[in-house]
């Protein structure tokens, strides 16, 4: 037996408990399995290594990894993280416990997600939220799930080309055997075509999905949409980067039946993708054909205000012929991230946190253009992030960028090959006017 | 800690603020000239107003009335609760990780890539199998995952009658919902007097539409399905596909392996074999690995090494496609990555014969208080039933449970699965220690004795926690889930 | 343990019972039924003049740990749903023989044929045990 601090077990104490068994060694535990499969060799991994070990050779990887300013977004962005929020989420009692399933000592984690819950419908507007999914785009298959569940007859989700690449290729290898049809409407000019939209509405549609911000970074405006889908019986999903919404218009005020998006912006590292945090908030109405945990307030037997998981009965009994999803876990340690860096900024910081990326997206954006004529994808408003059409220049403008520290923005066909030449660029408050300028200095070589 | 806890929005005082940003270094024009009116939000978020020392208070509180690994057993079985190293969380905080932006040029993430390349190689060595994905958030998703590949399989084989996929009685809920929702039709199959898959049921069941079954060895009993061998040959030769979920793992790690026993997809939950934290519920990672026929229908994108560089490759035509936004919860592969570098092949293969040495060794001490429905070793966990007390004092499962919580333990899993009446599911790992161990059987027989002496305040359990048991009934029928302004 | 039958109805093998009236039946589910269940705090009515067959799940009903479908035991029209279950859905756990759930119109009274009797219903809840 080796010796390993993960390992309390002393050769003492095994010999005893095999005895208290009533087994002779190890091996006796372990009769059940037929030799015929039994492994008879060691397996080709390296043998066990100390803690110091382990933690060179992982700092090692780590330091074949480089960074640089960073213009990416398309779903994962830079923002600034306050302290607080690594703290609490390293508290023990948060990081090392389980599902609350036992409420009588789970009442923290329990509250910690009704606080999220609630700080979700705040943003979207929405009547109820859920413990959080996997991430933006499982959330949308989510929703549209939701939909198609609550419909009859319907085999079909309309998708603004506009949403995001990854969500609309989510929903297809999702939908796309069991017989519910995806159809992406073209967009125009980098915003979605709402004409399009309404004039693909029928009967057979479950529901509409659209994301403003969109993929290029513009704001769409949904006027009028709602009551199109509405009158045509389908549900409306709108996909929000949630950072946006303490200024643009909420997913409840747009008339949204369902509301998704990624909570990543809000106190979580980008992280190479993941984790990050899926929302879902919807009315009243459709509350019980939410997915996944939702908590519940409720008294104990002293008549003490407590919290609870309810509303389970959803999650295992799923005979429904058009039944869609089984995302039933949630994000619990990252959605905690974000209520603790939500209660640190507030209602205040949350309006400023969205002005400063709004103010300095515009700076880097208006400097591109009208300085350097850089040809915008599109002259709509737009919230953090805006696209240029760079066309044959952009292999030099990325490199020349990247040889200056810089990550320009994201070249949308890596997304996409439909998008060729065309540059995604965000710019969060964490962005500096001395980076902005000097990647205007770059860029004006290339150009 | 007694009385309420405020909420956080109730700590709220306008006008305070718990952290600020750098102020604008560029010209601040109106928001109306940036954004027309028509899209801006009307009115303002009810977002709590609170002081940096509020937060930290407020949550601090919280996580004083939750309980984790960290402060004492928690013997869910299933869930493998096993202690979550420290280093790992050191390892998974360093900068060259967290700042990685997931569209960053591939030259530049060399190390990541790195990372998940060796821990998918491994993870294939560890279980027998060719390749896989990290992308899966969860087991759930992985299963979901796994059911994909098996309908591409068969799709391209022209075999699109196999609709079948056949499930154990003791199945944990996922395995038939995961099914279900992929569009097959779920089959259960019998367990047997030894509560494993009983041959004879099926037999019955192997015709030209069946696709495969989904099992778990050990079972959800805890026991090692012994004839894995014959029910890999009848579903093979029946042209169905074996799926095995992971959640046992830890019994048999360097003992026998998923793919050795002829498992055609697997998923793992690196939250409970792979030591990453549970963080209240997520969090987790469950990879899915495949035998070599299935890797072409494996999601995009995969990563491969060319030569010492490694990249992603979105370039395979059959992929059954994207399952997630972008390539899984990197945080969390990065903890099991450490986790597999300190155990190793020795130290894997230890903690599996520690983890069925603690089950067997509790499950031997509790027989004399409570029911064992079935004889024989068991590996990394058990079935009680506490039908026994049940029918002699009235005392259920969950009185049990609520007791256990009183003396600083958590409950087993409780009431599955369900084919054992009174279940209490016990699954210590090879974490604990003897004393532990010890202690938790002193608490048990005491449960059982009280049961006899005075029922009634078992029945009332917990009197110690924070607050008693909650009334689940008004939670369902009247759900309050958000708080909102008065 | 024993769940109460009443001898006046007919049963499925889904626990559903049904009254006829003429040509309307009324259907609601079993005191076994109900006892599986638990508290029940959610009951999702069908639309009235919803045209369903037997054998469509027509109602969904919640407890605190469960969800059951209510399958239509024969074809027809919905022409009642009983509303008092939206605020009292616990009166299907207080009285499952007193609480109908919805009516329909009969479209084949054939249907009527393949239905269990209270004895046939009893021998069935004794064999599933």
């Amino acid at each position: 037996m080796i010796q390993h601090p993960y390992l309390p077990q002393t050769e003492d104490e095994i010999k005893s408990m095999l005895e208290t068994i009533g087994v002779s060694s190890i091996d006796d535990l372990f009769s059940d399995i037929a030799p015929s499969v039994l492994l008879q060799k060691e397996l080709n991994l390296p043998k066990t290594k100390t803690e110091w070990e382990v933690y060179q050779e992982l700092s090692h990887l780590a330091e074949k990894n480089r960074s640089a300013i960073s213009f990416l977004g398309c779903g994962s962005y830079d923002h600034i993280i306050p302290s607080v929020v690594g703290r609490i989420m390293g508290l023990p009692m948060f990081y090392t416990s389980y599902t609350p399933y036992q409420a009588e000592i789970s009442q923290g984690v329990l509250q910690a997600i009704f606080e999220f819950q609630s700080m979700i419908c705040s943003i979207t507007g929405m009547d109820v939220a859920n413990a959080s999914l996997y991430d933006g785009a499982t959330a949308a298959v989510e929703a549209a799930a939701m939909a198609v569940n609550s419909s009859r007859n319907s085999d079909t989700i309309l998708v603004s080309e506009t949403v995001h690449p990854s969500t609309k290729a989510v929903l297809r290898t999702y939908f796309g055997d069991l017989g519910i049809n995806i159809v992406e409407v073209p967009a125009e000019k980098g915003r979605s075509n709402f004409a399009a939209i309404r004039d693909a509405l029928k009967s057979e549609v479950a529901a509409v999905l659209v994301q403003t911000p969109n993929i290029f970074g513009y704001l769409e405006d949904l006027t009028g949409l709602a009551d199109a889908v509405h009158d045509n019986k389908s549900k409306l999903i709108v996909s929000s980067n949630p950072m946006s919404l303490g200024i643009a218009r909420s997913q409840a005020e747009w008339n949204a039946d369902i509301a998704v998006g990624d909570t990543q912006p809000f106190g979580l590292p980008s992280y190479f993708g993941g984790p990050s945090v899926g929302y879902i908030a919807t009315r009243e109405k459709l509350m019980r054909k939410l997915p996944g945990r939702i908590v519940g307030q409720t008294t104990d037997a002293e008549g003490k205000r407590a919290f609870v998981l309810t509303l389970q009965a959803r999650e295992q009994h799923i005979k429904r012929e058009r039944a869609t999803s089984n995302i039933c876990s949630n994000q619990a340690l990252a959605a905690l991230g974000t209520t603790i860096y939500l209660s640190l900024i507030g209602k205040q910081g949350l309006k400023e946190a969205g002005n400063l990326c709004l103010q300095k997206a515009h700076y880097l954006h208006d400097r591109l253009v009208k300085e350097l004529g850089a040809e915008a994808l599109s002259a709509e408003p737009f919230f953090n992030e805006f696209t240029l059409n760079i066309g044959s220049k952009t292999d030099d403008l990325i490199k020349a960028l990247r040889s200056g520290g810089i990550y320009g923005g994201v070249r949308v066909e890596n997304l996409d090959e439909r998008y060729q030449g065309l540059v995604t660029i965000a710019v969060t408050e964490k962005r500096t006017k001395q980076e902005m300028d000097r990647y205007v200095d770059i860029a004006r070589e290339v150009l | 800690m007694d009385g309420e806890t405020q909420l956080i929005f109730e700590r709220s005082v306008a006008g305070r603020r718990g952290f600020l940003f750098p102020e604008n270094d560029v010209e601040t024009k109106p928001i109306d000239n940036l954004i027309p009116e028509n899209y801006r939000r009307n009115g303002e978020t009810c977002l709590p107003e609170v002081s940096e020392v509020d937060v930290v208070r407020h949550f601090t509180e919280l996580a004083s009335r939750s309980f984790g690994v960290d402060a004492g057993f928690y013997p869910l079985g299933s869930c493998t609760m096993k202690y979550n190293p420290k280093v790992n969380e050191d390892i998974a905080a360093l900068s060259g990780f967290t700042s990685l932006h997931p569209l960053q040029p591939s030259e530049d993430v060399q190390g990541i890539l790195e990372l998940m390349y060796k821990l998918t190689k491994g993870l294939c060595e560890l279980t027998g199998m060719q390749w896989g994905t990290l992308q899966p958030f969860a087991g759930a998703h992985g299963e979901f995952t796994g059911m994909k590949l098996f309908k591409a399989y068969f799709k391209s084989r022209g075999e699109h009658d196999r609709r079948k996929i056949l499930v154990p009685t003791s199945a944990h809920g996922t395995n038939p919902a995961s099914a279900h929702i992929s569009g097959f039709e779920v089959q259960e199959i019998e367990a047997d007097h030894r509560g494993l898959v009983s041959i004879e049921d099926l037999k019955k069941h192997l015709d030209e539409n069946l696709a495969g079954i989904m099992l778990t060895n050990p079972n959800t009993l805890g026991l090692f399905e012994k004839d894995i061998e014959t029910i890999a040959t009848l579903v093979h030769d029946a042209g169905g596909l074996l799926y095995y979920d992971g959640a046992n793992l830890n019994a048999i790690m360097g003992k026998v392996r998923p793919g050795d026993m002829g498992f055609d997809v697997i998923h793992m939950n690196l939250h409970k074999t792979f030591s990453t934290p549970h963080g209240g519920g997520g969090p987790g990672a469950g990879p899915v690995l495949v035998s070599k026929r299935l890797v072409k229908f494996l999601p995009v994108p995969d990563v491969e090494k060319q030569g010492e560089a490694y990249d992603f490759c979105f370039a395979h035509p059959e992929s059954i496609g994207r399952i997630s936004g972008f390539y899984g919860n990197i945080g969390v592969l990065t903890r099991a990555y450490a986790f597999l570098l300190a155990m190793g092949s020795d130290g894997l293969t230890a903690a599996s014969e520690m983890a069925v040495l603690n089950a067997n060794y509790l499950r031997s001490r509790l027989k004399t208080s409570f029911s064992i429905p079935f004889e024989g070793i068991c590996k990394h966990e058990f079935v009680l039933s506490a039908k026994n007390i049940k029918e002699e004092f009235g005392i259920s499962a969950l009185d049990v449970a609520k007791a256990l919580l009183d003396a600083g333990i958590h409950p087993p899993t409780i009431y599955f699965p369900l084919i054992v009446p009174e279940a209490l599911m016990i699954e210590p790992t090879e974490s604990e220690s003897k004393e532990t161990l010890d202690r938790f059987v002193e608490v048990m027989e005491s449960i059982a004795k009280q049961a006899a002496v005075d029922p009634q305040k078992l029945h009332d359990a917990p009197h110690q926690t924070p607050v008693r048991r909650v009334d689940e009934v008004q939670a369902a029928k009247h759900p309050i889930v958000a708080w909102r302004p008065e | 343990m024993a769940m109460s039958v009443d001898k006046s109805l007919k049963y499925t093998e889904n626990h559903e019972w049904v009254k006829v009236k003429g040509e309307v039946a009324y259907v609601g589910i079993s005191d076994h039924a109900q006892e599986e269940l638990g508290d029940i705090v959610f009951v999702e009515l069908p639309e009235l003049d919803d045209e369903v067959s037997k054998g469509d799940e027509v109602v969904n009903i919640e407890s605190v740990k469960a969800a059951a479908p209510v399958y239509a035991p024969v074809s027809g029209k919905i022409t009642e749903v009983n509303d008092a279950l939206e605020d009292a859905p616990e009166t299907i756990n207080e009285a499952p023989y007193d609480t109908f759930i919805f009516a329909l119109e009969l479209s084949d009274t054939s249907e009527l044929d393949d239905l269990m009797d209270a004895a046939a219903y009893e021998a069935f809840l004794k064999e599933e045990e």
